[in-house]
């Protein structure tokens, strides 16, 4: 009600918030419009006469499900119409927070389908959806992982940009010690453990000598970057058979839930990875929304006070949650060698953990959102690289930029002011 | 449980903010520690907490020493806290905040959520707190906070409460059921420690009252111990809560205010339709528990939130949507509620910070350009002027005492040409002689024929200075008093019962004609 | 003087001028040697700088000994001969080290040359004295865009907003420089200027972008400046992958034709040496920032926004105005800083120009405690460092990465004094002192 709103320390925001909102109020209806006028005059106007085929079944599956047919430039502008009709809607309309987000995930799916109608319109080759699903889910997993670590850290209060130092110094790690012990599993779990050592260096600095995080995930981004460029040229090189030749994880087919048509092959027939992810989201979730541990390390990152005084070790909860979360992106890290192209590579991770903290961010803080967030990056990577390997005009390199100017266009005004954890980056200091 | 404190010291640095100290509180009593801000009442209960620990004397419960390392230890000797700033997670449930720490989990390590919630009732009910365990906690209005607070404390099996500054929240109505909760803990055997600055407040619910001043105890009374002893034990001297002035020789409205609204982004009206006048040469001041808007109504006077609708003119000069800087040069001088957050640039020095709204103007800067010379020349004027006790103007702002900080802000700000004064809560947390200071300077403002608008949720600061009184309530108006009214009404009034008057506020009463007919109701 | 180190009190402002203060304060009493002494145990900026430097370079060597292939073939035979593992660690560690210095200040080598010269007009006629300077003159030329960029984070930091977007800022200043570069025709002097504005420009535009979807919309700088840099690293890929943008005619390498050199920053000192005018436009910048934050009302606005926006507010300055305008002149000295590569050194752009610009600008900026001159200090140690660099690897086989390993080390000490204190058993500085980078959290 009223005066409890006004005593919490919303009002430190009244410096961030600037009061003008015509601006963001008319930013979404416009970029949906933009994005309806795309489907119609862009892609439906100059897409090949022809249908578009989509299959839904890899080569060998058990069972198979029929291929879908559309005809391509009809779709493109049913698609952009249905579009403009949610842009106006949007406009107008006085729309609920859960079907404002709707409105954005239907205009994203009705462009994807337009861009894939246009891209496949007239080719003899049928467009695999499975495929397209199932790279997404594992282009994302490094992605996923460090998002989750990200949420474990900001709603304990720290904010850990250092997820990008995490994956590279896990994907080094775990190739080396795989090649040298020869043992798949011992790489997976040191290069969780790598995950965790940075997150040592996070803690330390940020808890123990309250240093700037957001300056110091950025150094430790550096550090890593710099480390493992180092030990790369000096080692490497020179010792590749010795070194950098790790064996890699097989997929593993989960038995009867791997053969459901579409869902099986894209969730049931992964790495082991894939599962890991499944798993950390679930302890996540779980922890974070229904232990003990969830309740405390919540209470930790929005009112540190609050739980101090009623026992809780905010410090050493901190020390340990970051630690902690650092192996999921650890493991997200050995992704990158032992769970998909083998040998390590010079900054290999190329900016994917800055990803996962947008994902983070843009999903609110929470796991599934996170995760969703996480899959759309995703999506757009192996959109981009299908999309070269049919040939379309599209440069791929404008396709690159695209999940960034999505984060920024989101972070804008789409979906509003993001809260996070209030007390997160503020260092706990001890009345 | 008995506890007693024996020669309690605990010094910060040089600063001895409890010099020894000796207390003890009997069950079933509601002790009351009297004191000034800064006189160390708040050490002292951080110590008994454990949140601090003390560097002499001892803590004893039923005779037995103990030493508390953390609110832990504390807790589990069955002290229990409820801070003046109340320590929930707004984002939380009831029940989650009350179970924080000591939460009940189920076998499959999961956390049973049913358990926490009858437990909430169950306390609820026995000493009729009546809150919901479901509720989130940012959605409570400030009362049923502090009631979550009590559970908090019972659920942990307190014996001993500690209530710190409780009433400074709460409306009289909500202090009334305050007060009703806390008998009712009383007679199930609870001690109550209930730390206070209002004399009262303390006369009215204490079983014994000892009384603070600068970290020592400078005496115990019972509760009929007369207003003015207790004050004059508190503050070390015969005090004149009452600054000397002359009667007020109002002249021409100066600001007028007429119909403000002032919502938030989800449209709630934090003021609602707010009308008054302030003339030259008269202090109206506004009184109301804080949380009414009075905050609000501040910021939208200065600009700092957007008016949503109604007119505000300054010397016949619409100023509804001006800037802060427009309205800074119209000619408002402004005391901010917060110095701190709002008032000061601490790490910046004396002189910046008197110089904070007028950097930008001769003789401080000729174009873009600054002049540190005369930055300097008129800081060492106004440290002058104003008694600023700092080591130099190139000291920062934030080593200063929170007096002297607020003098910085008082030379800045009248050191401007000005037509009206908007000071908020202009003497929270300062020392007596600081306010007097204040004060001082405030009312010769009136008596140079400036309007000067005060808002305050101290009574007692609104008698010493007001010539008319506002009082508001949930963003509005209840009703124009002269300074003659009495308190009663005037706490009827801040708790919502419309007055007679509070119709048309261009009919305000003039302040020889009062109309004291408190509302029905109540 | 703007203070980053927070530093409540006369007696503790950081810098030589503490010894001096102090050796006064103590009267007839303290030697002034004492007085020194104590300056330097108290651990003040000045010399918790120092030390960090100091013990990054020992973390550095280490490193380096203990992975190096030569080191570690003799670790092999540590008990065999055990001397002979040790100082192959300390050769190595040491000469990779003194490699860098022969690269960056001054190589002993490049003297003895100059004195078996017939002559002094035959040794300067055929670069013998410029290749003495050479060394210099590369730091000069590597420091630069770090002090540009540096100031390009230094500058907004000061008014409570981090810039990590100082690569896409370069890149727009290298795309809009280059293009000026060859696509127009101008004659000397004027081409030069007109390019330098352009980078400027182009560094600006970004700036603003961001300043303006912050005090729009709130977008928080920080991800829209990450955001930002892959943005423009792909879109950079994308002017150069076509002929009919930015790709020189006639290639299919990612690169731009060279610019006119008519456009090229003149040098300073003869053919033989690459030190350029663009050293000067940075020590200009640098002096122009101080001036700006210090001497002038909007660096005043600056600074009170950085420190409490509230209170600007309050104050009636307009915060968002001033987000938008610090970002904007940030933007500008990051594009600046991209000119000066393509017009200094580079001539061309390529799909990787901005190398490890944006980063190395952080670790400047917080290595100079975000104040103009710490900036170009930090910025020529820096610079330094990359000069001498690749004397190092083509010498002793150690990595140029070794670099960034010392910057990122470097910069974690300097941001946390209290651990270099504990490790030299320094006393903290008196009433706080050194704060280091303390966080201000993230939703403030």
């Amino acid at each position: 009600m009223t005066v409890a709103d006004r005593v919490q320390p919303v009002d430190l925001d009244l410096a961030a918030q600037p009061p003008s909102s015509a601006f963001r109020r008319w930013l979404a209806p416009a970029t949906f419009a933009v994005f309806g006028l795309v489907n119609i005059f862009v892609l439906g106007l100059y897409s090949h006469s022809g249908d578009a085929t989509f299959a839904f079944s890899q080569a060998f599956a058990k069972v198979t499900v029929p291929n879908l047919s559309l005809p391509a430039a009809t779709t493109c502008y049913v698609c952009g119409a249905i579009t403009l009709v949610i842009a106006a809607v949007r406009a107008f309309a006085p729309l609920g927070m859960a079907l404002k987000r709707v409105s954005i995930a239907v205009v994203v799916f009705l462009f994807i389908v337009a861009l894939l109608c246009w891209a496949d319109a007239g080719l003899t080759t049928a467009f695999n959806v499975v495929n397209l699903l199932q790279g997404t889910l594992n282009d994302s997993i490094p992605i996923m992982l460090g998002a989750l670590t990200g949420v474990v850290c900001s709603r304990s209060g720290v904010i850990n940009i250092g997820i990008e130092g995490q994956l590279l110094l896990g994907a080094f790690t775990a190739a080396i010690v795989s090649t040298v012990t020869g043992s798949l599993w011992l790489g997976l779990v040191c290069g969780a453990l790598a995950g965790s050592l940075v997150a040592v260096l996070l803690a330390v600095f940020a808890i123990n000598y309250r240093v700037d995080q957001v300056v110091l995930g950025v150094v430790l981004n550096t550090l890593i970057l710099g480390l493992t460029g180092f030990l790369y040229d000096d080692l490497m090189v020179p010792y590749t058979n010795t070194l950098n030749s790790p064996p890699t994880f097989t997929a593993i087919k989960i038995p009867l839930l791997g053969d459901i048509p579409i869902i099986g092959p894209v969730f049931f027939d992964a790495t082991v990875f894939l599962y890991l992810t499944y798993l950390a989201l679930a302890g996540v979730q779980v922890g974070l929304f229904a232990t003990r541990w969830g309740l405390r390390t919540r209470a930790i990152g929005e009112h540190p006070v609050a739980a101090d005084t009623v026992g809780i070790p905010v410090l050493a909860m901190r020390y340990r949650n970051v630690i902690a979360a650092g192996v999921i992106a650890g493991i997200g890290g050995a992704y990158f060698t032992i769970g998909s192209v083998g040998a390590f590579g010079k900054g290999m991770t190329s900016g994917e953990g800055y990803i996962a903290l947008a994902a983070m961010i843009f999903g609110r803080y929470t796991p599934f959102g996170a995760i969703s967030a996480a899959l759309l990056f995703g999506f757009m990577t192996q959109l981009q690289s299908i999309m070269s390997t049919l040939n379309t005009p599209i440069q791929s390199n404008l396709l690159l930029m695209t999940p960034y100017i999505v984060v920024i266009i989101v972070l804008a005004g789409l979906i509003g002011k993001v809260r996070g954890p209030r007390a997160e980056g503020i260092p706990y200091v001890k009345a | 449980m008995e506890l007693e404190l024996k020669g309690i010291t605990k010094r910060f640095g040089s600063l001895v903010a409890n010099d020894r100290i000796g207390l003890s509180v009997a069950p079933g009593q509601v002790h009351a520690l009297l004191g000034e801000n800064g006189a160390g009442k708040t050490t002292l209960m951080n110590v008994l907490y454990g949140l601090l620990q003390p560097d002499e004397g001892e803590i004893l419960l039923d005779g037995k020493a103990v030493r508390f390392h953390s609110p832990k230890d504390a807790i589990a000797a069955g002290i229990g806290m409820v801070h003046q700033h109340f320590m929930l997670v707004p984002v939380f449930t009831v029940a989650e905040n009350v179970t924080l720490g000591i939460e009940p989990v189920r076998p499959s390590g999961l956390l049973d959520r049913g358990k926490t919630r009858r437990e909430v009732r169950e306390l609820s009910h026995r000493y009729g707190l009546e809150v919901d365990p479901d509720a989130l906690v940012e959605d409570l209005p400030v009362g049923i906070q502090q009631r979550v607070e009590i559970i908090k404390a019972l659920v942990r099996e307190a014996t001993v409460l500690i209530l710190d500054e409780p009433t400074a929240v709460l409306t009289p109505a909500e202090t009334e059921d305050l007060f009703r909760i806390v008998r009712q803990l009383k007679e199930g055997g609870k001690s109550i420690v209930f730390i206070s600055h209002k004399l009262k407040e303390v006369q009215a619910i204490a079983d014994t009252i000892t009384v603070l001043r600068r970290g020592t105890v400078v005496g115990e009374r019972p509760p009929g111990t007369t207003e003015d002893e207790l004050a004059s034990l508190m503050v070390g001297r015969n005090v004149q809560l009452r600054v000397s002035k002359q009667p007020a020789k109002p002249g021409d409205a100066v600001l007028d205010v007429d119909g403000l609204v002032v919502t938030d982004q989800t449209g709630k009206a934090w003021v609602n339709g707010v009308s008054f006048q302030v003339r030259a040469g008269e202090i109206l001041g506004v009184a109301g528990v804080q949380g009414n808007g009075q905050t609000e109504l501040c910021e939208a006077l200065m600009g700092l939130l957007p008016t949503a609708s109604g007119q505000v003119t300054l010397g016949g000069r619409d100023l509804t949507h001006a800037t802060p800087q427009q309205r800074l040069r119209a000619g408002v001088a402004y005391i901010p509620e917060d110095r701190q957050q709002d008032g000061l640039v601490g790490e910046f020095s004396v002189a910046d910070n008197m110089v904070l709204d007028v950097y930008d103007r001769p003789p401080f800067a000729s174009g873009i350009n600054l002049r540190p010379a005369a930055i300097a020349a008129n800081a060492a004027e106004r440290v002058q002027e104003f008694d600023v006790r700092t080591p130099s103007a190139g000291a920062p702002v934030s080593t200063l005492s929170g007096g002297n900080q607020q003098k910085v802000i008082l030379a800045r700000e009248l050191g401007r040409e000005h037509k009206v004064l908007l000071a908020s809560q202009p003497t929270r947390g300062l020392d007596v002689g600081s306010i007097e200071f204040v004060h001082r300077r405030i009312v010769e403002q009136r008596d140079k024929g400036l309007a000067v608008l005060i808002v305050s949720a101290e009574l007692d600061e609104i008698y010493a200075l007001a010539d008319r009184i506002a009082v508001m309530y949930e963003g509005r108006i209840t009703g124009f008093r002269p300074p003659t009214v009495p308190a009663e009404e005037l706490g009827l009034l801040m708790a919502g019962a419309p007055g007679q008057d509070s119709g048309s506020p261009g009919a305000e009463p003039t302040p020889s004609a009062p109309t004291a007919t408190p509302g029905a109701g109540q | 003087m703007s203070d980053q180190a927070a530093s409540p009190g006369p007696a503790t402002s950081p810098g030589p001028a503490t010894a001096g203060a102090k050796e006064e304060e103590r009267g007839p009493d303290g030697s002034f040697g004492r007085a020194l002494r104590d300056a330097i145990l108290e651990g003040n900026t000045v010399t918790v700088t120092i030390l960090a430097i100091f013990t990054a370079f020992v973390v550095g060597g280490l490193l380096n000994a203990f992975t190096n292939r030569t080191v570690l073939h003799a670790w092999a035979s540590l008990f065999s001969a055990p001397g002979h593992a040790i100082a192959t660690a300390w050769d190595t560690a040491v000469g990779a080290y003194v490699e860098m210095f022969e690269g960056s200040v001054f190589n002993p080598h490049t003297v003895a040359a100059l004195f078996q010269q017939a002559s002094f007009s035959t040794a300067v006629h055929d670069g013998y004295l410029s290749a003495v300077f050479s060394p210099l003159s590369e730091t000069a030329v590597q420091a630069t865009p770090l002090i540009l960029a540096g100031l390009a984070v230094a500058l907004p930091y000061q008014a409570g907003l981090f810039n990590i977007g100082a690569q896409s800022q370069l890149i727009g200043g290298m795309i809009v420089a280059t293009f000026l570069g060859y696509g127009v025709s101008m004659p000397f002097f004027v081409h030069v200027v007109v390019c330098v504005i352009g980078g400027f420009a182009g560094g600006a535009a970004l700036g603003w972008l961001v300043g303006e979807l912050k005090a729009r919309t709130g977008a928080h700088e920080v991800i829209v400046t990450i955001m930002l840099n892959y943005i423009m690293a792909y879109f950079l890929t994308y002017l150069l992958s076509f002929g009919y943008l930015m790709q020189a005619p006639a290639t299919s390498n990612q690169i731009t034709s060279p610019i006119a050199g008519n456009a090229h920053l003149p040098l300073l000192f003869g053919s033989h040496l690459r030190i350029n005018a663009g050293f000067l436009i940075a020590l200009a910048c640098a002096a122009g920032v101080w001036w700006l934050l210090n001497r002038t009302t909007i660096g005043f606005e600056f600074r009170s926004i950085g420190k409490n926006p509230s209170a600007a507010r309050v104050a009636g300055m307009n915060v968002e105005r001033n987000w938008v305008l610090v970002m904007l002149i940030a933007g500008g000295l990051a594009g600046l800083s991209g000119a000066t590569v393509i017009q200094g050194t580079d001539f061309t752009l390529n799909f990787q120009s901005y190398g490890t610009y944006g980063i190395d600008a952080i670790t400047v900026a917080l290595l100079g405690l975000g104040r103009p001159f710490g900036v170009v200090l930090a910025g020529l140690l820096f610079g330094a460092l990359h000069a001498g660099a690749p004397l190092m690897q083509a010498a002793t086989g150690t990595p140029v990465d070794m670099v960034e390993v010392l910057q990122a080390v470097i910069v974690l000490f300097v941001a946390a004094p209290p651990l270099i204190r504990t490790m030299y058993r320094l006393r903290a500085a008196r009433a706080g002192g050194v704060g280091g980078v303390m966080s201000k959290g993230w939703n403030a």
